[in-house]
């Protein structure tokens, strides 16, 4: 284990066949841990991030010194209690906050992998996930939790490893990634791609890396992050800094200067081939493709409890895609449960304060421990 | 725990799988759960009321009974509840078919158009009938289907639906109705309470 930069990595010895066909070896896995690890080992829960998280859920990013991106939901005393449970996360394969990943260096040549570096999947990343069990010496999680790309980890790892976890939370997810949101992957890899300094991947941090290009992917993800009603709510027509329209291209409206501000906050945190390899691992997952289109298969082996949660006003994984997965899971008797939680603020509403989302999450997980 | 409830618990047998459709804040449930050893799962309307049921640490399903029952398989619980609610949906012999299709046998209560009371309410005051267990006024009621005792029992006879038990709750007591004492019961009842089978 190494613990440069405050990063927590376990170096993966057991070789990882990947979807891609590739298999690698002696990879890190970069994680974090919250809360401790009870002597029966049976209170470990594996939080999954999203596209652009990382293994740092809560409390103070060492990194980027802002707060974990799962804050409002993990912690002491919160829905996912730390006092009482042991929460692991890591960061995905393909990242960028310490785990093998494009931006990894190559031993071979010395450099950066770029777009050198294999394709890999949601598949590809649980099951390197899957050795952190190991590692603790965790038989069978507690839970499994995570919401948009996390949820889709959720849901892939239950499917992979039926006993190895208790109660499945996937949140504000799908089961397969429709042609909308793979639109919109699309949109963030083109722009990236138009940057010059994107060099087909083949740039290095001393380089000029492709800023604009991510800034402008993160723009457009931005957006579907959130609800018309939200932005409306918030922004308006409202103006930045000026008591008029400026008749020129600067940001007059206050939504076009919040956008440009995530933009340039989100390259300082985030590499561009990450962003590509990620987004697109996300386009591949079709878990009900993977069982011969009969998604209740995916589900067939496992006891697990389950229970997903959807927002009202997310458009980009919509309560219909959320309930599909209920649906599978009933038609073949799963212990599901299912709540749509109402809230405007679109799909980011997993990650921010929803009440009646932390407390369904919160008595959820509790109800579960204790009868568990 | 409400006397209808006692009753329903009553007709189920221990260690079965039930469905509680519109299971409400989850009570029965939670009964059926601790004394009956019943693997419980509920659907629910109400946002809140699911909040409710997962607080007390049920398995439900935020849903509605004219859309989401169709997801689950025939005959995947032993039994199926509705308590009265079959009267508020804007088909309810396509959901009686749902119930009876899910479960095993089904357990579905009425509130009774025929009681006396409800008569006699019309007959007097000449408006919308109000009792503990309508009370509702006309224009803010979800009951856009209302029967008596006699006329469910009437329906499920000619729909060959199989009725197991009926019985007719009058303030605590229950008692069986049959073809003779139909109309007595139709009229002292202001609930009936059917475990049926298709």
């Amino acid at each position: 284990m190494n613990t440069e930069n405050n990063i927590k990595t376990l170096i993966v010895k057991k070789p990882l066949k990947l979807d891609c066909g590739k298999t690698i070896n002696e990879f890190p896995i970069a994680y974090e841990t919250y809360g401790s690890l009870n002597e029966n080992k049976d209170n470990a829960i594996l939080v999954f991030h999203a596209l652009t998280g990382d293994q740092f859920v809560t409390g103070v990013n060492p990194i980027t010194k802002k707060d974990g991106w799962w804050s409002y939901a993990v912690g002491p005393d919160k829905a996912i209690d730390t006092k009482k449970y042991f929460v692991i996360c890591a960061n995905v394969i393909g990242g960028c906050m310490g785990s093998f990943g494009p931006s990894y260096k190559d031993s071979q040549t010395g450099k950066a992998f770029g777009t050198n570096f294999p394709i890999i999947t949601i598949n590809d990343m649980v099951n390197a996930q899957y050795n952190l069990l190991d590692h603790f010496g965790i038989d069978k999680l507690f839970s499994i939790a995570g919401g948009s790309m996390g949820g889709m980890q959720v849901l892939q790892f239950i499917s992979n490893f039926p006993d190895k976890a208790k109660t499945v939370i996937p949140i504000a997810c799908t089961s397969s990634h429709s042609a909308q949101n793979i639109a919109f992957n699309e949109l963030g890899r083109q722009a990236i791609a138009a940057d010059s300094n994107w060099k087909e991947g083949n740039y290095s941090s001393n380089d000029t890396i492709p800023n604009k290009g991510l800034a402008v992917a993160r723009m457009a993800a931005h957006i579907t992050y959130l609800s018309k009603k939200g932005l409306q709510e918030k922004f308006g027509r409202k103006l930045q800094e000026r008591e008029d329209i400026k008749f020129g291209f600067d940001a007059d409206f206050q939504i076009e200067s919040y956008l440009r501000y995530q933009g340039s906050v989100f390259v300082d945190r985030f590499d561009a081939n990450s962003y590509l390899y990620i987004t697109r691992a996300m386009d591949y997952f079709d878990l009900a493709k993977q069982f011969k289109g009969n998604l209740s298969d995916a589900f067939k082996a496992t006891k697990a409890k389950f229970f997903i949660i959807s927002f009202t006003s997310d458009w980009l994984y919509p309560t219909q895609e959320n309930k599909d997965i209920v649906i599978a899971l009933n038609s073949i008797g799963a212990d599901v449960g299912f709540v749509e939680i109402e809230s405007d603020k679109g799909h980011d509403s997993f990650l921010l304060d929803v009440p009646d989302f932390l407390n369904a999450l919160k008595n959820f997980l509790d109800k579960s421990y204790i009868e568990s | 725990m409400k006397n209808e409830f006692q009753v329903i618990a009553e007709l189920i047998e221990k260690n079965k799988k039930v469905l509680d459709v519109g299971c409400g804040d989850g009570t029965l449930m939670e009964f059926l759960k601790n004394n009956k050893n019943i693997n419980i799962r509920g659907l629910e309307i109400s946002k809140n009321k699911v909040q409710e049921c997962i607080a007390k640490g049920l398995t439900v399903i935020e849903g509605n009974a004219e859309r989401d029952l169709k997801q689950f398989p025939d005959k995947s619980f032993d039994y199926v509840v509705l308590s009265q609610t079959l009267q508020a949906f804007l088909d309810p012999e396509l959901v009686l078919k749902e119930l009876l299709r899910v479960g095993k046998q089904a357990i579905v209560t009425i509130p009774n158009f025929g009681y006396w009371k409800i008569r006699l309410h019309l007959l007097l005051k000449g408006t919308m009938p109000i009792t503990k267990t309508l009370p509702d006024e006309w224009y803010n009621t979800p009951n856009i289907h209302m029967c008596s005792i006699k006329d469910f029992y009437n329906f499920v006879k000619s729909r060959d639906i199989k009725i197991f038990k009926s019985l007719a709750i009058n303030n605590k007591n229950a008692s069986i109705i049959s073809d003779s004492n139909l109309t007595i019961k139709n009229l002292f009842a202001d609930l009936g309470i059917f475990l049926i089978e298709k």
